[in-house]
């Protein structure tokens, strides 16, 4: 789960992580008596959750007070990344002496926690790690130990990101901070880019991300409580409220899955035979009718859907449970486009005692249901 | 011959009481699995298909010898369960819960680490040695004893790849879902050594997909390790970066975590790629001919 950056900066202050301070503001108005508050110089940031920002256009530094109001109407006009800008971030300009990059995150390779530091910083990291991996620094951390990491622990590392002592001790108590902040409300990434020295020589994060465990959110309320709902893909809300997987993508045959990598491969098979699939849709193990239900719904909301394949495998999924979900969603909604079925495994000859002389079109095995997809939509 | 489990496992399962546990128990029995002990804390004493059931993981394996354990616990008790297990002398733990969080994983899979223990898992199907023993959720109808290892980050994909292979006439030694989760207790290079090194395996079949590296670590340790030969299956090549594609793990984050970067990595390596599942046992009878 994502949350935005004024947010991160909340957190990051309640954990002692030193920030420039700001204020948020969803219109013109409250962002201009922000900025006067706060004092010229400001920066007024875009609030998505999207990168490329910058680019987009979404974050501007204000000198005078004669730029702030249009500024700010301009901003909150704009769509970054197909995402409307809602509110926007309005945080004193900071004169900057140096950037580095630090962040916290799970090394998935490595199955470690791990801190990843770069002294230069305001690039894209991943650009570094691919052309100058010298440059990356890394500690792993036990989750054991991470609510209660020692300085000593720390410093070898903050020390290469500082040469100053006295900002390597201030990296130290950040790092710290991060790894409280991380285990405390169970985050999947605590990112600080970058993390700068300011002209007095204070050590501040100026732009942070972070994200939650999607996971643990049964055991945070208060991580529940941060979710833009406005910010997040509807549709993806309303299949997680229904127990599906889903994401939207650009092609025509709907995809109607039993398991996320059977989910994929179906997708990627039906592209190898020449047709577009409109769809991920995961419907999970447990094989509930409604779901079949709620997962057609969203399907045919996209009206360039010309056709629905159902595939399912059924292991801890009963194909008759599935058939059932089909007969509800045809007797409830109206379908107006071919369907093709190809359900095989457990109960799969109640399900075809179900369904019964039927006017969908039965395929036998995945490839021989792609194939005769892409075919029949080409013939539509 | 298979790898991880065989005729001497000696099974018990943590969540035996449960509604997932309980419908599993009796799949597995019924496969010829030895179900010895159930844990369910509070419910020790009592019996479920006349297995007995205990408080304790350590106390059900004094009691019954039991060497392999299998979770269906629900997610926010998963960390507890494995706990139990790292403080205990089983060698394999096996975790079927899906949904557990990232650094409940990572603490238990630590403490498991340090104690010598196997971890498969979480959020997986967990494994079977066709015609000897299946711990897990895989439908056992579709296995056939044979000589193809299987490992696959996937569930129904595994079952749809593995019908197609038995189907070929080519049966499977063991068949494991290693899980689709971003921290898992035993990946592709942790379980590839075992297939090399198990007299009763010829091939393997790798299926992955998009999201981290492990394919392409697979593939580095195949080049430098391995003599039997491996045909993969790579899920996701229409997948869009920065989306999570059901599985947890399963999200574009760099340019090299496409299925198309890592197709490119198993087949430098010398590991086609199959482009629909069916090709699969073409391609690895032909990789067995010329073996």
């Amino acid at each position: 789960m994502k949350i935005h950056e004024y947010q991160a900066h909340a957190l990051f202050a309640e954990y002692g992580i030193p920030t420039p301070g700001g204020r948020v503001a969803a219109d013109a108005a409250t962002a201009v008596h922000a900025a006067r508050e706060l004092g010229l110089p400001v920066v007024l940031k875009a609030q998505v959750h999207s990168g490329g920002r910058g680019k987009a256009g979404g974050v501007k530094l204000i000198k005078t007070d004669a730029e702030l109001q249009p500024a700010a109407e301009k901003i909150l006009g704009l769509t970054i990344s197909g995402l409307p800008v809602r509110k926007l971030f309005v945080c004193p300009a900071i004169s900057v002496a140096s950037e580095s990059y630090l962040s916290l995150l799970i090394d998935r390779g490595q199955a470690t926690l791990t801190f990843i530091g770069c002294a230069a910083g305001g690039v894209e990291i991943e650009e570094t790690a691919k052309t100058s991996p010298e440059k990356i620094l890394r500690l792993a951390v036990h989750v054991a130990e991470a609510g209660h990491l020692s300085r000593e622990t720390c410093r070898p590392f903050a020390q290469r990101l500082f040469h100053d002592s006295s900002q390597a001790e201030a990296a130290v108590g950040i790092m710290q901070a991060m790894a409280k902040l991380f285990l405390a409300r169970d985050c999947a990434l605590v990112e600080i880019n970058p993390l700068v020295v300011d002209a007095s020589g204070k050590v501040l994060a100026l732009d942070g991300k972070i994200q939650f465990d999607d996971n643990a959110l049964f055991r945070h309320e208060d991580n529940e409580q941060l979710r833009d709902l406005e910010a997040e893909d509807r549709e993806e809300l309303e299949a997680k409220a229904a127990g599906l997987s889903f994401v939207r993508l650009e092609g025509d045959i709907g995809c109607m899955v039993n398991g996320a990598g059977l989910a994929m491969a179906t997708m990627d098979i039906i592209k190898h035979f020449g047709g577009k699939p409109a769809n991920f849709l995961d419907v999970g193990g447990s094989s509930n009718p409604n779901k079949i239900v709620a997962a057609f719904r969203m399907i045919l909301r996209d009206k360039r859907i010309k056709i629905i394949f159902i595939n399912i495998f059924g292991g801890i999924t009963r194909c008759d449970d599935v058939a059932r979900g089909i007969l509800a969603a045809r007797a409830q909604l109206t379908i107006d486009v071919p369907i093709i079925i190809r359900l095989v495994g457990t109960n799969e000859a109640q399900a075809r005692e179900l369904l019964g002389e039927t006017d969908m079109k039965v395929a036998l095995t995945l490839e021989e249901g792609a194939q005769l997809a892409a075919k029949m939509v080409q013939a539509l | 011959m298979s790898i991880l489990i065989n005729q001497d496992t000696r099974l018990l399962v943590q969540g035996i009481t449960g509604r997932d546990g309980l419908f599993h128990t009796e799949r597995m029995v019924e496969y010829g699995t030895k179900v010895v002990a159930g844990v369910t804390p509070g419910k020790g004493g009592q019996s479920v298909l006349g297995i007995p059931v205990f408080n304790s993981v350590a106390e059900a394996v004094a009691q019954t010898g039991a060497n392999t354990s299998v979770i269906y616990v629900p997610a926010r008790f998963a960390k507890a369960a494995l706990l139990e297990v790292s403080a205990s002398p089983l060698k394999l733990v096996v975790c079927i819960t899906e949904g557990v969080p990232t650094l409940d994983a990572l603490d238990a899979f630590e403490q498991l680490k340090a104690a010598g223990i196997r971890l498969i898992g979480p959020n997986c199907p967990g494994l079977i040695s066709p015609g000897t023993c299946k711990v897990g959720i895989l439908p056992a109808q579709i296995h056939k004893p044979g000589r193809v290892g299987v490992i696959s980050r996937s569930g129904t994909l595994t079952y749809e790849i593995v019908a197609a292979l038995t189907a070929a006439g080519l049966g499977q030694s063991t068949c494991i879902g290693i899980g689709g989760d971003p921290v898992i207790g035993s990946r592709f290079v942790d379980l590839l050594p075992l297939f090399e090194a198990d007299p009763g395996t010829d091939s393997v079949v790798l299926v992955g997909e998009i999201g981290g590296q492990d394919e392409v670590e697979a593939a580095r340790y195949f080049q430098k390790h391995m003599t039997k030969p491996i045909v993969a299956f790579m899920a996701g090549l229409t997948a869009p970066p920065g989306r999570r594609m059901g599985h947890a793990g399963a999200l574009i984050g760099g340019a090299n975590e496409t299925a198309v970067a890592k197709t490119e990595e198993l087949n430098r390596a010398g590991i086609p790629v199959a482009q629909i599942t069916s090709d699969i046992p073409r391609l690895l009878l032909s990789k067995l001919a010329s073996h």
